[in-house]
């Protein structure tokens, strides 16, 4: 114990510099975020000048804070946020991806997992091309679904017989966009979720299968009763991760609708997500700041409050 | 499926009504090679022969890694023999399931699942039998009893020691009344106090239930206090099979020789010559040999020897160690250079470099290149 005490102070150093990042980066960014969510009419001024300018004309009582003014604190923010449509739309397109493509991902690459581990030749290559996804960049694989749904050449509608069916294209209905997108998740979260699987199960002594066979268990009973539950720590991982990672989802909107948009020509909004929505906010006219930390304050609580709950349920579900 | 469940716990000798559950177990000319990688043969288990009769519990009894394991597995149908056969009374099973055979198998390391309590862990074979509910509680739980654990039945394998973690493991084989019962070093994970009284316990369930068992394990002392009969085994090769006092006293080889008894027995060379055999100091111990002259090993054990005044074998003690009720003496032998045991009654005054005279009241003479037997 003693011995750990005198080494403080050198643990203390070799951390120092990786903290002072984390302050600059993360930490300082987030109480600012926090503190910008509850200030009211919050302005963000670049220089003071612009700040002492517009005081000529606007309420003098407005108070100077971080570089900008605000007319009170409050929870002005989240009303606003409330009332806004983009950010309910965002809020169900965001917990469809959270709460169908996550359980959906998680299954199949669990399933995936299982019938890998269980083949004996074939298995290097079966790996890898369950693996590519993982390598490739999210924007690039966007666009190969962008492609493969487009409405006039796309593969899908050519394969199936529907072109001029439009999936992501100008017309498209929320559901095929979303059907589109939730393909396009599975199917990015596969590669991680398989490999982690695969290393659990590899790491599953075979003597509970060999216990499991000699007792005449049916296959499906050997999968529900001793794989998962031997499974379900990672399976808790997989999911928690995947949890935050969804709710954060962003980046494969973007990938296949194209720059700047959440939905097709004629209707750019339709599958805004809640960091998307977020992101919008802060435009470099840098005005509603105050909106878009308190979305980034939901996002966080949402978040939150999921992994508190999973890790409860965690308690009577995994077995470690 | 009819189940009585007394029938289950009555002794062997009650009568007809339990000889259907425990079957003779045979095994013809039974061989498993594994071939690695880069296409090395190892023979695990080489031409085996050996019947196993029914309601008896017979030592597997090896040295690690003479494919006693590999046996185990293949009378279970977890490992398919590459040659062979295995017969369940009169039934072939060689290319039956596992999970037909209707053997229970206790792990080396039990593989209790760890997530289940011990209840759900005895239940398990229940389950997949389909015994109803209430009659595989039952059961489950006259099985804990049997093994002393019914107590424990809410526990998790991790809450529980190793001897106790065992007696579940053994409940689980039991509990679906095997025709046979498989155990692989079962005590091998235990203390030795806890061994011991283990080792008790598992010759009781044995008797109690009257499964044809099979016990697998290295160590010798183990296997020759808990079996009917012990089968030698070594280098996937069987050396002998018989009770196991009968295995100790009239080995067939020198590896049987060498591997049962502790301490160990004593073995150096001697010469053949002419029908005598000859110590290396000249001295004649013993005679009317018909195999042709050569350089034999002979071997005793260290209870055959006495100390006695007109022995024929001169030695000087190098050390002299009380243990219990009987004396241990190493000593050196004239005309070599190794050190031999001997156990004397305790009541000898013998003193360390004291030059003494043994009689050795029993020896095996052993071919030197082969190891077999000659008297
Ligand atoms: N699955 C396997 N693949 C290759 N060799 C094996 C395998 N299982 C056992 N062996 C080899 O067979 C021999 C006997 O092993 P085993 O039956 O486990 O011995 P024991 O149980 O007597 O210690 C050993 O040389 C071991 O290396
Ligand atoms: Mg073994």
């Amino acid at each position: 114990m003693l011995e750990y005490k005198r080494d403080g102070w050198k643990a203390a150093i070799c951390l120092a510099p990786s903290l002072l990042l984390m302050c600059i980066f993360t930490f300082w960014p987030i109480i600012n975020s926090f503190i910008m969510a509850f200030l009211n009419n919050y302005y963000f001024a670049l220089n003071r000048s612009d700040i002492y300018n517009s005081l000529m004309d606007v309420d003098k009582s407005f108070a100077y804070f971080m570089g900008g003014r605000f007319t009170g604190i409050g929870i002005q923010n989240f009303i606003t946020l409330f009332r806004d449509k983009d950010f309910l739309i965002a809020l169900k397109n965001t917990a469809f991806i959270v709460f169908v493509s996550v359980p959906v991902t998680v299954i199949i690459a669990l399933l995936i997992a299982v019938a890998l581990n269980s083949i004996k030749g074939l298995r290097g290559f079966f790996q890898t091309v369950f693996f590519l996804p993982y390598v490739t960049n999210t924007i690039a694989l966007g666009l190969v679904f962008n492609s493969l749904f487009h409405v006039d050449y796309g593969l899908i509608n050519k394969l199936f017989n529907m072109v001029g069916t439009s999936w992501i294209n100008s017309g498209a209905t929320w559901g095929r966009a979303m059907f589109v997108l939730f393909l396009y998740s599975v199917w990015d979260g596969l590669a991680f979720k398989i490999i982690v699987f695969l290393s659990g199960l590899q790491n599953i002594d075979k003597q509970y299968y060999q216990a499991a066979q000699i007792d005449a268990t049916p296959r499906w009973r050997v999968f529900t009763r001793i794989t998962v539950p031997l499974l379900s720590p990672m399976i808790l991982y997989i999911t928690i991760t995947s949890f935050m990672g969804a709710f954060k989802v962003y980046s494969s909107v973007i990938g296949i609708f194209g720059t700047g948009r959440y939905g097709p020509v004629g209707n750019y909004k339709l599958l805004i997500t809640i960091v998307g929505y977020v992101y919008d906010q802060f435009d470099v006219s840098g005005m509603p700041f105050g909106v878009g930390s308190a979305g980034s304050m939901v996002l966080f609580g949402i978040i939150l409050l999921i992994t508190l709950i999973q890790m409860q349920a965690s308690k009577r579900w995994v077995h470690y | 499926m009819e189940r009585k469940k007394e029938e289950f716990f009555e002794p062997p000798d009650a009568g007809v009504r339990t000889q259907h559950h425990n079957v003779e177990v045979r095994l013809e000319n039974l061989t498993k090679e594994f071939t690695d990688k880069t296409g090395k043969v190892t023979v695990a288990v080489n031409d085996f022969n050996v019947t196993i009769p029914s309601g008896k519990l017979i030592g597997l009894l090896g040295p690690s890694g003479c494919g006693k394991s590999t046996t185990l597995y293949l009378i279970s149908g977890l490992l398919k023999p590459t040659a062979g056969r295995i017969y369940f009374g009169d039934e072939d099973v060689t290319n039956m399931p596992p999970e037909k055979r209707g053997i229970g198998l206790v792990f080396q390391n039990y593989a209790l699942y760890p997530h289940m309590t011990v209840r759900q862990n005895i239940l398990f074979p229940l389950v997949n039998m389909k015994v109803p509910k209430q009659e595989a509680l039952a059961l489950a739980q006259e099985m804990a009893e049997l093994v002393h654990i019914g107590d424990l039945m809410e526990r998790k394998p991790n809450q529980l020691s190793g001897g106790q973690q065992q007696r579940v493991a053994i409940a689980r084989a039991l509990v679906k009344r095997p025709r046979v019962l498989l155990l692989d070093e079962p005590l091998s994970n235990l203390d030795a106090r806890l061994r011991l009284q283990t080792r008790e316990e598992i010759r009781r369930i044995q008797r109690e239930t009257g499964i044809t068992t099979i016990f697998v394990t290295h160590d010798q002392e183990e296997a020759m206090s808990i079996s009917d009969e012990i089968v030698v085994m070594n280098e996937g090769i069987k050396q002998q099979m018989d009770r196991p006092q009968a295995v100790y006293e009239e080995p067939v080889n020198m590896f049987v020789a060498k591997f049962l008894g502790n301490p160990p027995i004593n073995i150096f060379e001697a010469d053949l010559i002419g029908g005598r055999l000859v110590l290396k100091d000249g001295e004649v111990v013993a005679d009317g040999f018909t195999e042709p002259d050569q350089e034999v090993f002979i071997g005793f054990r260290p209870e055959y020897l006495r100390v006695s005044k007109n022995g024929k074998i001169t030695a000087k003690t190098d050390l002299i160690e009380h243990i219990g009720r009987d004396t241990m003496i190493l000593c050196e032998i004239e005309g070599y250079d190794h050190l031999i045991r001997a156990i004397v009654p305790n009541d000898m005054e013998l003193k360390v470099g004291q030059t003494i005279k043994l009689d050795c009241v029993k020896l095996f003479v052993f071919n030197a290149e082969t190891g077999e037997r000659y008297r």
